[in-house]
């Protein structure tokens, strides 16, 4: 099993959370039919830093990742991205948002047509007017960054395995840069060893690209690997949020009775 | 002393057959209307994406070859014979009462306004509606929509504009090709198998066809093919539920195709009288 490290012991230096959020979500409801899913979402992420949302099977992780970049519009509420609320946006000002995001998706979402080049060209031949030589140069060397050979290339993303295809995703979701990138359940169903290969990952393309990450985990002990914030989500609110360690120290019930799944177990 | 005891409510009753006839029916109706309702939507976005750059000209072209060039051979084929068995079946009728001469302009003109294009559209309908639905609703339930999403790339634009503009493009295209071919096909039965004179065939159906009756064909085979490509597009883009899912919209799709092209006959039908 991957083991859980102190998020203090890591090199990197903790960013500032008095800074202006990158991400901050103001009292955020959605209703699906009678249900409701998100209640009252409050929620910053300072620019910089890897923020966990952690949460059980059903709990609206996914739904509140979803109205970050606008893929959902909230009942009511804000979702301010990078000091602009995204909610009243229409389609084209919302596309303009979405160049500042990346995301990289559960099953990694590759275009099941195209090979693994092509997959990771493709928003720079939509975003950008490079000849296709320098998109073949940023190509090779955002593969190499996540240190898959050139011999995938040519591959059909039905020819990798599931953390080849993590990270093809995550090359495909940073190629172009963007300041925000939002993961989507990125451990779920991977062994223990690719799991620890893709938070390795997530904290390379923090520290090596300086984004803002949003992981969206029911996987503690990865949770505790790459986040500088947990929040913890609960029956469509943020019942606890904080560093680490103050998550870890929670009296919530809910928190304490997820976290003993893995902490009493070790 | 009598000592009374409180009597049970009585059971809910169930509701009679004549009760859930009438609500399945109108579930039914406002399913639908709702159907209908997001098509509408749709090809409202579909026209107004479709005017917007980036023009994905290669998209377009990707889809005109696929709708259109892919589907040469089985129109061809389809032509061919529906124009062969109709001229059989027509001059055995026509000998009735000598009139085997009518054979031309009856295959032509029966093909020119109804069967070319509704026979195309079935075509196209079966070889490129469902492989349309099926891959959009497999990029759906795989999140492959929402990933061009989240690259700022609108999937009505990329995805959803090259297919309708192809099946309203192409399907006209192929029921010229399914007249040409069925008229080939006719030609060959009535001249080399019942013994009509050429002349005869080709001045009869000269003097029968007139230009209207091909502009008939041409309208109805775009107003299938947008039909045929929105519906298939609709229902995969709004699939869900993973394969069973696709699967489900796909043979969904089919059938509402193949029912839109003949309402859409028959109402086009009795416009143009």
């Amino acid at each position: 099993m991957t083991a859980v490290s102190d998020s203090s012991s890591r090199k990197r230096p903790a960013p500032d959370p008095s800074s202006t959020p990158m991400i901050e979500v103001v009292d955020l409801h959605k209703t699906f039919g009678t249900t409701k899913v998100l209640t009252g979402i409050n929620l910053k992420v300072p620019a910089g830093s890897t923020c966990v949302i952690l949460g059980g099977s059903g709990s609206g992780k996914t739904v509140l990742m979803k109205h970050m970049i606008g893929l959902l519009k909230p009942d009511s509420g804000k979702v301010i991205i990078d000091g602009q609320d995204i909610v009243p946006m229409g389609v084209r000002e919302l596309q303009e948002v979405r160049n500042k995001f990346g995301m990289v998706f559960q099953a990694a979402a590759l275009f099941d047509s195209m090979t693994v080049f092509e997959n990771v060209a493709f928003p720079l031949r939509e975003h950008t007017k490079d000849s296709e030589d320098v998109i073949r140069q940023k190509v090779r060397a955002r593969l190499d960054l996540m240190g898959l050979k050139p011999a995938v290339e040519a591959k059909f993303p039905s020819d990798l395995s599931g953390g080849m295809r993590k990270r093809v995703g995550l090359a495909r979701a940073t190629i172009l840069g963007p300041k925000i990138v939002l993961y989507d359940e990125p451990t779920t169903g991977l062994d223990p060893i690719t799991t620890d290969y893709v938070d390795e990952m997530i904290l390379a393309a923090q520290e090596g690209l300086g984004v803002t990450s949003v992981v969206i985990s029911h996987d503690i002990a990865s949770a505790f690997n790459v986040a500088d914030q947990i929040a913890f989500l609960s029956k469509g609110v943020i019942v606890e949020n904080g560093p680490p360690e103050q998550v870890r120290e929670s009296e919530h019930p809910a928190v304490k009775v997820f976290l003993q799944t893995w902490f009493g177990k070790n | 002393m009598t000592t009374q005891t409180p009597s049970n409510p009585a059971p809910p009753r169930e509701p009679g057959i004549l009760t859930q006839s009438i609500s399945s029916f109108g579930k039914g109706l406002i399913d639908g209307v709702s159907t209908l309702g997001g098509m509408m939507m749709l090809l409202l976005d579909v026209v107004r994406w479709s005017v917007r750059p980036p023009f994905r000209l290669a998209n377009l072209f990707a889809q005109l070859d696929f709708v259109g060039v892919g589907s040469i051979f089985i129109v061809s084929l389809t032509g061919t014979f529906t124009g062969m068995v109709f001229a059989l079946q027509t001059s055995t009728a026509f000998a009735l009462f000598d009139a085997e001469s009518l054979v031309g302009p009856t295959v032509a003109l029966t093909l020119s306004r109804e069967l070319a294009a509704v026979f195309s559209a079935l075509m196209v309908t079966m070889r490129a509606g469902s492989a349309m639905c099926t891959e959009l609703g497999t990029m759906r339930v795989t999140e492959q929509v929402d990933a061009l999403e989240t690259m700022a790339v609108n999937p009505v634009q990329y995805l959803l504009v090259p297919r309708v503009l192809a099946g309203l493009f192409m399907v006209p295209a192929l029921t010229m090709l399914f007249l040409t071919t069925g008229m080939a096909g006719a030609y060959l039965i009535a001249v080399g198998v019942l013994g009509i004179s050429p002349g005869t065939f080709l001045s009869r159906t000269q003097q029968w066809l007139v230009p209207g009756d091909i502009f008939q064909g041409l309208i109805k085979g775009a107003v299938f093919g947008l039909s045929v490509a929105l519906i298939c597009c609709y229902k995969g883009y709004n699939a869900s539920g993973g394969a069973k899912g696709v699967g489900q919209a796909t043979t969904e799709a089919m059938v509402s195709s193949a029912l839109s092209i003949f309402i859409l006959d028959f109402i086009l039908g009795l416009l143009w009288q």
